[in-house]
């Protein structure tokens, strides 16, 4: 009887220490490297769930190390603190970073400088009446109007940097979709002019 | 020349199965890591079996402390992830009730729990530099009507806070860039609430209330 006390109490304190171990590592691990996430909607087809939900969600791997200082480049697939919903996470493709001219999609056609600290998130669908994947509640909206919706709603000059979450590196589920992601940016969506980059471009062609 | 290696280390007497294994990976290396692996998987694998004991000893003692600091590291990090952390502020924009060089104690817990509320001094990154931090007082949340003009102006121009978003303005409404100038700021730039001035010593304490009135009412 005294034994079993005993082993009880030793198998109650291995629990408790290494519940101790566990929670922090992974809860850092989940914060600064890298996080899981189930991906829903259909904004982002054919690259993320090109089914819909019929064959089940894709699940992403976000690599939240290569994100840390804010490092973005264009055709990436990153996820992002929706600026709408502080609890919500979307996931979209990065057309332009601070500095560039891009034309916009939506019921007004024109063209806009990314300022600065700000980059421009897009949808691939473009004809898709949902703005968001995200990976919780999805914004359930089938009021919304199709157009409008596909790129930046929410601020007509961009989504902050500071919003950046991480970056989609991999699709690791189902199976049958087991690959790396790779960035690249529809030929259509790609910004006109960097006002950094171009302006140097245009003095050595003179 | 590298599968002799291999073979040397195979028969070697008092082989670790750790040695071995590692050998084998070594041997999977592309060239230029390959012939340095497996110097020092040699190495290490000869001084386990002549050293013994005592390298053991050194090897488990210096992986214990490895796993030590893995683990307080990551429970540092919790902690200034979700509990709270130390914030040095240095800028004119919420004098008189934070000056510069003050430090203070900002806690996590309200902004995970979106618990921030008017009136509120946050620390939040900055809009337009992701690097740099803003210490600013929440004057109205989503949804508030803002009044935009300044006290001077005879037309007045309000502004409604959209969904998810905070407007923020410093108490030096004279010296101070915030919401007047680039706008409301997303609620998930908000990093925590400022809750206690730790320092200068004669000036610790809580915080106090707004000084300027701006702070938007709820009429309903």
């Amino acid at each position: 009887m005294a034994q079993q006390a005993g082993a009880g109490r030793r198998y109650v304190r291995a629990f408790v220490s290494g519940f101790f171990v566990a929670v922090p590592v992974t809860v850092t691990v989940l914060d600064r490297f890298a996080y899981v996430a189930r991906v829903e909607g259909a904004s982002m087809q054919p690259s993320l769930n090109p089914e819909g939900n019929v064959t089940g969600s894709d699940v992403v791997l976000l690599n939240r190390w290569s994100v840390r200082n804010y490092q973005v480049r264009r055709g990436d697939i990153v996820s992002v603190l929706s600026p709408k919903n502080p609890q919500q996470k979307i996931i979209k493709r990065v057309i332009a970073l601070e500095g560039d001219f891009i034309k916009t999609l939506g019921y007004k056609n024109r063209y806009l400088k990314v300022p600065d600290g700000h980059f421009w998130i897009e949808g691939d669908h473009h004809g898709h009446s949902l703005d968001s994947n995200s990976f919780g509640p999805a914004l359930r909206t089938p009021w919304r109007a199709r157009c409008s919706v596909k790129c930046c709603v929410w601020c007509s000059h961009g989504v902050s940097l500071g919003l950046v979450h991480g970056r989609a590196s991999h699709i690791i589920w189902p199976p049958n979709r087991w690959q790396r992601i790779e960035p690249s940016i529809p030929p259509e969506r790609m910004p006109l002019l960097n006002w950094h980059a171009d302006a140097t471009e245009d003095e050595e062609k003179d | 020349m590298s599968t002799i290696w291999l073979f040397f280390v195979f028969f070697l007497r008092k082989l670790s199965g750790l040695g071995a294994s590692a050998s084998w990976l070594c041997s999977r290396l592309p060239g230029r890591f390959r012939s340095v692996a497996i110097t020092v998987c040699l190495v290490v694998t000869w001084e386990v079996s002549i050293g013994g004991d005592m390298f053991r000893r050194v090897l488990g003692k210096t992986l214990g402390f490895l796993g030590y600091t893995v683990q307080y590291g990551c429970i540092a990090h919790c902690a200034f992830e979700y509990i709270g952390e130390f914030v040095a502020c240095s800028g004119p924009s919420m004098e008189p009730t934070i000056t510069s060089h003050d430090v203070v104690f900002s806690e996590r817990l309200s902004r995970h729990l979106c618990r921030i509320e008017k009136g509120d001094i946050v620390i939040a990154k900055s809009p337009f530099d992701p690097h740099m931090n803003i210490c600013k007082r929440v004057i109205g949340l989503e949804g508030d009507k803002i009044c935009t003009s300044g006290p001077s102006d005879v037309f007045k121009t309000h502004q409604y806070v959209p969904k998810g978003h905070v407007w923020l303005e410093g108490d030096n409404l004279r010296n101070s860039t915030d919401s007047r100038s680039y706008g409301p700021v997303p609620y998930a730039l908000i990093r925590g609430r400022v809750c206690l001035k730790l320092w200068p010593p004669h000036n610790f304490g809580a915080l106090n209330q707004s000084p300027t009135g701006r702070i938007v009412k709820r009429s309903d």
